[in-house]
């Protein structure tokens, strides 16, 4: 079985971190998104009618809620769509691929690096915002949003599992795709299917309960790992040397390419 | 056509009683184009072996799929004394370090941040004070700390040399390592590989500069899809060209045939211009003597008389110009 080097993987992490605080556009474009995101929930709860009962309010805090859901869907999309597609771009992507270093360990550092500050700022996130729940929102709204539990719960636990959601489908987009720009523009869609989630519990089409909850954590979960596999896969040397798919190797017992 | 072994061409010792490099009939196709096809050649340790040809040859194709960036198509090779398959890619890219064309460097990335994270794929021990001897190497101890995005083409190009150079790889593939250089920047490159051919550094660079393979390289292999020819430099020359005496006049010969005819060691002369011949001679030591005395019996006013030098651009020209010439056509 293929032993992974953490060493190699920790490399490829401190080298992308290095880099993206380098780069200012992406500095400011990490710390912006997060903070607008998070205008639209506080001027919801802030605006809420005096005259709603508290099972009315229960109701009504859960939206904002999940909209704070998207944070951690929609920053890393662009990066990570980036990340491959950017080097190849640049030039630095052939002088890496001729070093010992394995596509796994490539995509795993390079998946690492790009959701350690997602889920750091999508955490600072949701602390500023019950912060400012907590300080400045009248009695009952803060009382209501505390008493969502669960969903709280489930903001923190679902913000890595749907970073990792973002970053492989930003991934494999990025390893496919020729120019960055494009890749960028795909990379977005990766957040089209969790919005869609966000929306059909926004109109009660699906109900925030425990199960659906855990079924959703869960089945997120395995879907990140194994598109995680099938990424590493298509980080094929050859397609991304050339352009052009990695031939079959004739002198080999089993076909298999130089991919590793 | 199969390629053509200089009959004394080297095979120097290797350390380990191997070539360091052996490629048997290796071939790489893209769908119907064919990028080079059944080449072999061997490279031993410590030898800088040229591979030349123009653009669009197969050269950095071969230094991909050597290099495990490729797949070959069929046909083998033993990288390093590992044999180049599918599963010893990590192992084979371990001994050995390439330089694409392109250094490729993270530019907002300092020359030492640079050589730490290469250092840290090939989990080198005492990476500090192996990147301090690599940048000691290539003469840039201190441009350490600036940011790649400041340095010259020809800085950055050293830094891509330094970066080959921290694994101690047994094999160093250099791609074009020259080109978009200035002459001062080429000589710079040139005089550092000069210096790891003289430490006994195996070097495997391709090149479509002929003097510089000339100038660097033990042996040369010119390559144009298919190995057309491969040995030393003079040995290729020797057996490309006849050996032959360029005579100048100060004023053209009257009777050139009468003269160069009766000369036993002349077997043919041609005139490419007047006052000047060319004579194919056996052995141009004998003959040069000869001629002269029957020129000047035969009142010339000779103004040299010497050897014809083939450059490694003639033996290039004679062997691949017309390849050129028909797919231009």
């Amino acid at each position: 079985m293929m032993r992974l080097d953490s060493g190699r993987i920790r490399a490829v992490v401190r080298k992308e971190m290095r880099d993206y605080r380098r780069r200012r556009a992406i500095v400011v474009s990490m710390l912006v998104l997060p903070l607008l995101f998070l205008v639209e929930p506080v001027v919801t709860l802030f605006v809420s009618l005096k005259s709603q009962s508290a099972s009315h309010l229960d109701q009504f805090v859960v939206l904002p809620l999940l909209y704070l859901l998207l944070i951690p869907v929609i920053m890393p999309g662009t990066l990570a769509a980036y990340t491959v597609a950017g080097e190849r771009e640049q030039g630095t992507l052939e002088p890496l691929l001729t070093t010992p270093v394995r596509r796994q360990e490539i995509i795993a550092g390079k998946a690492v690096a790009i959701m350690i500050p997602t889920v750091a700022l999508a955490y600072t996130v949701f602390g500023l915002f019950l912060a400012a729940v907590a300080l400045f929102a009248r009695a009952p709204v803060a009382a209501a949003v505390f008493r969502q539990g669960p969903t709280l719960l489930a903001l923190f636990l679902f913000a890595p599992l749907l970073a990792g959601w973002a970053i492989v489908v930003g991934l494999a987009v990025s390893v496919r795709a020729n120019e960055v720009r494009v890749a960028q523009q795909l990379g977005t869609l990766a957040s089209l299917p969790i919005v869609g989630v966000v929306g059909l519990l926004a109109l009660n089409v699906i109900h925030p309960t425990f199960t659906a909850a855990a079924l959703f954590g869960v089945g997120l979960l395995a879907i990140d790992a194994r598109a995680l596999r099938i990424v590493a896969r298509m980080f094929d040397r050859e397609r991304l040397v050339t352009g052009t798919k990695a031939a079959r190797y004739r002198l080999t017992a089993r076909a298999a390419t130089l991919g590793d | 056509m199969p390629p053509l072994l200089a009959d004394n061409a080297p095979t120097l010792s290797g350390s380990k009683g191997q070539p360091a490099l052996v490629v048997n009939q290796l071939t790489k196709h893209f769908g119907g184009r064919s990028a080079f096809s059944e080449v072999t050649f061997d490279v031993a340790h410590g030898e800088v072996f040229g591979f030349l040809g123009p653009n669009g040859a197969g050269k950095t194709t071969a230094v991909r799929t050597l290099g495990t960036l490729i797949a070959p198509t069929s046909g083998s090779a033993i990288v390093a004394g590992i044999p180049l398959t599918p599963e010893n890619g990590v192992e084979i890219r371990q001994r050995i370090a390439i330089m694409p064309e392109a250094p490729g460097l993270y530019l907002r990335l300092t020359v030492t941040e640079n050589l730490e994270y290469f250092a840290s794929l090939y989990g080198l021990p005492h990476a500090a004070s192996r990147i301090s001897d690599a940048l000691e190497a290539v003469n840039l101890a201190d441009r350490a700390g600036d940011l790649c995005g400041g340095l010259s083409k020809g800085l950055r190009q050293r830094v891509g040399l330094a970066r080959t150079l921290l694994s101690n790889p047994a094999i160093m593939f250099l791609d074009e390592p020259t080109s978009g250089l200035d002459p001062v920047a080429s000589r710079e490159v040139h005089e550092l590989i000069l210096g790891l051919r003289q430490k006994g550094v195996t070097i495997f660079l391709t090149t479509h500069r002929l003097a510089e393979a000339e100038k660097l390289c033990d042996r040369v292999a010119i390559l144009n899809t298919t190995l057309r020819i491969i040995g030393r430099p003079e040995d290729l020359r020797a057996q490309l060209f006849t050996t032959a005496l360029v005579i100048r006049t100060r004023v053209a010969l009257r009777a050139p045939d009468q003269i160069f005819t009766r000369i036993p060691a002349v077997e043919s002369w041609r005139s490419d211009e007047p006052g000047s011949y060319v004579l194919s001679v056996s052995d141009p030591k004998i003959a040069a003597p000869e001629v002269a005395r029957v020129l000047v019996g035969a009142g010339a006013d000779v103004l040299a008389i010497g050897e014809a030098q083939h450059s490694l651009e003639d033996v290039y020209l004679e062997l691949v110009a017309d390849d050129v010439e028909a797919s231009r056509e």
